[in-house]
């Protein structure tokens, strides 16, 4: 058997390595509801595996979301894990042809060239050693790019990378070894015994001039050995739980396993992906307008994972979902936050009990306004007026003031309390007969969408007025104002509406493009999703994000929510309007006499 | 008349070396912009709450800062958190914050935490 | 050769401080930046505390003006300015470039926006007007009317519209709004015996010599009602008349009032003018975006750069008596510079001696 005392550290921390994420891969599973084992059975014998596995090599071994968003950190991913992986199977490939055995020990294509130095013995022998020098060598560019990374983060184009805990420097530091030391192992072997390729070949030469290699190779071989030893055992414990663990979250994903609003072993295991790349804290706002380093996921993820999360990091978050958008292992960061959020909330029931009895009127469709709408009146002045010269029959339910949709206690953890005005409103819905239902606010928009289960459908009054333009019921004149457009995160991110409200701008002014738009879009500074922030923070955030918007000095800066609009308007010089005042104002006049309004026609009854 | 032993009007007058200051001191610990109130009254005008009960948002946290605080656990319910009373807010108080961080004083209250 | 000092802005604080200026010998140049002297009190009919016209003030600022024989250049505008041996050489529109001991800044400001202060309804609701609006038809002699002619049964004030509001980013009080509103009050009950008017206030400064027996007067004699709470919003009722939202915190009870006619007390802003010439002259800006004097007791009249100072509402809100004080403290000052007195080192001295 071939061995040597060496190969004890590699061996002894990978069995360790094997046996901690089997025992905690198991205690997830276990953990599973019924159906979703079932469910993760069924995907064991389908498509769906197939589909997990080019998942699973797209996103861990190339690491294809990184390079969508900042390249040379996806080119850092990539070579350091889809290069040690292909080590490991062409270095498996290669002892399997040579020895003949179909199993060998873990230890020995690892290290091969310590143990065979008869290179005319080896099949395919030049192929092989430069293959595998190769390999090695691009595995090295990415070593050196971390190492780069960690003192030099700019160079990625990234402002910050990630603090360490006692778990991670020893993973990290070990891992910066791993790939030096087994270049020098088998550089130093090469220069005694000539198994190198054009890589440790030439290196072994140069060192073998100058050192005396056949006395210190041993030597490199147990250096090498150990820092293997050492990352396998501190892997577990450190952020490099997040390379087994993505290749679970892929498959459990793939087999139909879905988020819920509770923190549950989806989560835990969303947790553990995390590879706390950094990108979250790139995207954030609250850092690149406010230089708050502590609350961005990669942070936040963690402290879930080793149960410290404190309340201040939980709330400090605008729920923008700027994160989520570029989080390349795809983790519904908003979700596990909120959940959190649950472990500090107090959450009564029968809160409630003081809401009048309902008064519904019947109509076609419903317009709820949203309680910030009744703040910026201009918004549910225009929507009425276009409504009125539409000719719809709506109920305006909220025109005395709003029951609110119970979205901002949800996203604060209080959902017993939510459900409360979540029964109110709907029952109300529900009695007036309405087949639509328009809302101004797009916070507004996700919970009666999502929540409220209708029956009947929700729109933003961007499409809505989109619908109406498109069905003739209103004609708009032709403006030559160049107008910027400003995605809402509830709309865009929150609930995919990009396209409508271009399309509305489009068919009668000039859309001006901007860099921040669309998925890329920034938050306002108004979210009701952080509890935490001064009003003072608010202000540079909105003032950051007005600057950004303007700087081809549109004639309008033009968004679709309540909320955005009156951040903005303390902050810009540009006139910033709503998408529905836009449509109102350009509502053409031509059949004057014909619109009744509302009012009139109450007036007159 | 007959003594019960104890008075079941109210108070006649703010005891404000007795009254309880702790979630008072919680608070502005925890959100500092609760210092800044200057009672005008903006957010008791908008609040969603108080357009359907008996909800007066600036008045309850005039009770928190004097130590009247018996009917503050109550009242706090019936807010919906809404936000526009934070909008209003000619003094940028952080009112979302404020009820969350009296609720969390009432539930440390009772827990003997503070 | 007489020095020669030039004086940006002829609004009240340009002209008094040019004719002292000139009364103390110096040979004085006046930039205005439209064809008329005067500034913002040409639009204000009566002013408080006294009622008198403000067309008097003008008379009294315009012969001022004209004993001192002060060059006033009308629609000037800054382009440039260079600083020459002891002073400054200024290039205007037009071509025509002075040189200058001196510079005397006096801005002013500007009035808020209130249709940025979008839940009060101004530029939405027709009914809804500001302190400006209101003036004007003071000023033209028209009737006060709402929207649709009729003649209003009430009529509200809201205070502190675009002051004491994080919210815009206006944090000062504007000092005058307040007595301005009761001065209007007393006004609308003088046309409109039949009308109510309601004050919506935070706090009511009436800090000003006879303010306080003005606001007395305005409820003794007028009738006027004083509401203690800030407005959240306004909205418009069926009849067009507006509904506003208060609570009136006195009875610490949140009320609705339908008003027919809602007039806005819009405060002061630094004005267009005092940020651009700030810029051209690389001026110093407070935290409330005014310009910042070196010291808020002792040099309330000096900028950051040597021979540039500042007089009126370019420092931050002021009445117009405050604004004539200030025009005078402000000749003097100049006056002190130009004889030689180290003026930007006085106050550093006098720190020294009191720490020695």
């Amino acid at each position: 058997m071939i061995f040597d005392p060496f190969v004890l550290p590699f061996t002894i921390g990978l069995l360790i390595l094997f046996f901690i994420v089997f025992y905690k891969f198991g205690g997830w599973i276990r953990k599973f509801s019924s159906e979703d084992k079932s469910n993760l059975k069924k995907a064991l014998f389908s498509k769906n595996l197939f589909v997990a596995c080019k998942e699973i090599f797209y996103e861990s071994l190339l690491h294809r979301k990184i390079f969508r968003v900042n390249p040379k950190l996806g080119y850092m991913h990539m070579s350091l894990a889809f290069g040690w992986f292909l080590l490991i199977v062409v270095g498996n490939i290669e002892t399997r042809i040579h020895s003949g055995r179909e199993i060998n020990g873990p230890f020995y294509p690892i290290f091969f060239k310590f143990f065979e130095h008869n290179r005319s013995t080896i099949p395919f022998s030049n192929f092989f050693v430069f293959l595998m020098d190769l390999l090695l060598l691009f595995v090295m560019t990415g070593v050196v790019l971390a190492i780069f990374k960690r003192f030099y983060s700019k160079f990625f184009g990234m402002k910050s990378t990630t603090k360490l805990k006692i778990g991670d420097k020893f993973a990290l530091y070990s891992l910066w070894f791993i790939f030096p030391l087994r270049y020098l192992a088998e550089s130093l072997s090469s220069a005694v015994y000539n198994t190198g390729g054009f890589f440790t070949g030439t290196t072994g030469d140069i060192l073998g001039s100058f050192l005396p290699a056949a006395d210190i190779y041993y030597y490199f071989w147990w250096a090498y050995s150990l820092a293997l030893g050492v990352f396998f055992v501190s892997l577990p414990f450190s952020r490099y739980m997040h390379i087994p663990t993505e290749v679970v979250l892929i498959f459990i994903r793939n087999a139909g396993v879905v988020a819920s609003k509770q923190y549950n072993t989806l989560s835990e295991i969303e947790v553990n992906a995390c590879p706390r790349c950094g990108i979250c804290i790139d995207k954030c706002q609250l850092n690149t307008s406010l230089d708050n380093k502590k609350i961005q996921p990669a942070y936040f993820l963690r402290d879930v994972r080793f149960n410290q999360v404190k309340e201040e990091i939980a709330t400090d978050c605008m729920l923008c979902g700027r994160c989520e958008e570029y989080c390349p292992v795809g983790i519904k960061l908003n979700n596990i936050r909120v959940a959190k959020r649950k472990d500090f909330a107090v959450d009564y029931i029968d809160n409630y009990k003081y809401l009048p009895p309902d008064e519904v009127a019947k109509a076609d469709v419903i317009y709820f306004a949203g309680c910030m709408t009744h703040l910026t009146p201009s918004i549910k002045h225009s929507m009425t007026k276009i409504l009125d010269t539409a000719k719809v029959s709506y109920w305006f339910m909220d025109e005395d003031g709003s029951v609110c949709c119970g979205r901002p206690l949800m996203m604060n953890g209080k959902d017993k309390m939510a459900a409360e005005l979540i029964e109110n409103n709907k029952r109300k819905i529900l009695a007036s007969g309405a087949k639509i239902f328009v809302t101004s606010c797009p916070i507004c928009l996700k919970v009666f969408g999502e929540e409220y289960n209708l029956g009947i459908r929700v729109m933003h009054h961007s499409q809505y007025l989109l619908q109406l333009v498109k069905e003739n019921k209103l004609k708009l004149n032709l403006t030559d104002n160049n107008i910027v457009y400003h995605d809402p995160c509830e709309l865009g991110r929150g609930a995919g509406i990009y396209e409508e409200p271009r399309e509305l701008i489009k068919r009668f002014n000039n859309l001006v493009s901007n860099e921040f738009e669309k998925e890329n879009a920034l938050c306002c500074g108004g979210s009701l999703g952080n509890t935490k922030m001064s009003h003072d923070q608010r202000n540079i955030i909105a003032k950051d994000v007005v600057l950004q918007l303007t700087s081809d000095n549109p004639d309008i800066l033009a968004t679709a929510c309540p909320l955005c609009k009156k951040s903005f308007t303390y902050k810009s010089s540009v006139k910033v309007m709503d998408i529905a005042e836009i449509v109102a104002n350009s509502i053409s006049q031509t059949e004057p006499e014909k619109i009744i309004s509302r009012k009139e026609a109450l007036m007159n009854a | 008349m007959i003594e019960f032993g104890y008075n079941i009007a109210k108070d006649r007058q703010i005891d404000f070396d007795k009254n309880d200051k702790r979630i008072s001191t919680y608070v502005r610990e925890n959100e500092p912009s609760f210092k800044t109130c200057i009672s005008c009254g903006t957010c008791t005008a908008t609040c969603s709450a108080a357009n359907f009960t008996d909800f007066n948002f600036r008045k309850l946290q005039l009770m928190v800062r004097r130590g009247e605080t018996l009917e503050v656990k109550e009242e706090i319910k019936k807010c919906m958190l809404c936000g526009k009373c934070y909008l209003a807010c000619p003094r940028g108080v952080n009112t979302r914050n404020v009820i969350i961080q009296i609720n969390q004083a009432i539930e440390k209250i009772e827990n003997h935490d503070i | 050769m007489n020095k020669k000092v030039v004086v940006i802005g002829g609004g009240i604080a340009g002209m008094e401080s040019s004719a002292h200026l000139a009364a103390l010998g110096y040979e004085v140049t006046l930039l205005e930046k439209t064809d008329k002297l005067g500034g913002h009190l040409l639009n204000w009919e009566k002013l408080f505390p006294t009622m008198r016209m403000g067309k008097e003030v003008v008379t009294f600022l315009n012969e001022g003006v004209e004993k001192g024989k002060v060059n006033v250049i009308y629609n000037a505008e800054i382009l440039n300015t260079k600083e020459i041996m002891n002073g400054f050489s200024i290039t205007l529109n037009n071509n025509i470039v002075l040189e200058s001991d001196a510079i005397l800044v006096t801005t002013g400001y500007d009035l808020f926006d209130a249709s940025k202060k979008e839940e009060y309804g101004f530029g939405i609701y027709d009914n809804v007007i500001t302190s400006a609006e209101l003036e004007e038809k003071f000023m033209k002699g028209e009737k006060i009317t709402t929207s649709d002619g009729k003649i209003p049964k009430r009529i509200g004030f809201v205070h502190c519209v675009g002051s004491r509001d994080e919210k815009v980013g206006n944090t000062y009080c504007s000092k005058v709004c307040c007595v301005t509103a009761v001065k209007q009050s007393i006004e609308i009950k003088e046309h409109l015996p039949e009308t109510d008017v309601y004050c919506f206030y935070m706090d009511l400064r009436m800090y000003g010599m006879h303010f306080e027996a003005l606001y007395r007067e305005s409820q003794e004699k007028w009738g006027v009602n004083f509401v203690r709470g800030r407005l959240s919003e306004a909205c418009e009722n069926m009849d067009g008349s507006i509904l506003v939202k208060v609570e009136d915190t006195l009875a610490g009870k949140p009320m609705k009032m339908s008003v027919d006619l809602l007039v806005l007390m819009v405060g002061f802003e630094p004005s267009l003018g005092t940020k651009k010439v700030g810029k051209i002259l690389n001026l110093q800006f407070g935290v409330n975006r005014f310009f910042k004097t070196q010291d808020q007791h002792t040099l309330t009249n000096v900028s950051n750069v040597k021979g540039i100072f500042f007089a009126g509402s370019c420092t931050g809100p002021k009445t117009i008596t405050n604004t004539i004080t200030d025009a005078r403290a402000a000749a003097s000052t100049i006056a002190n510079y130009l004889s030689g007195h180290d003026i930007h080192n006085r106050i550093m001295t006098s720190d020294i001696k009191a720490t020695v």
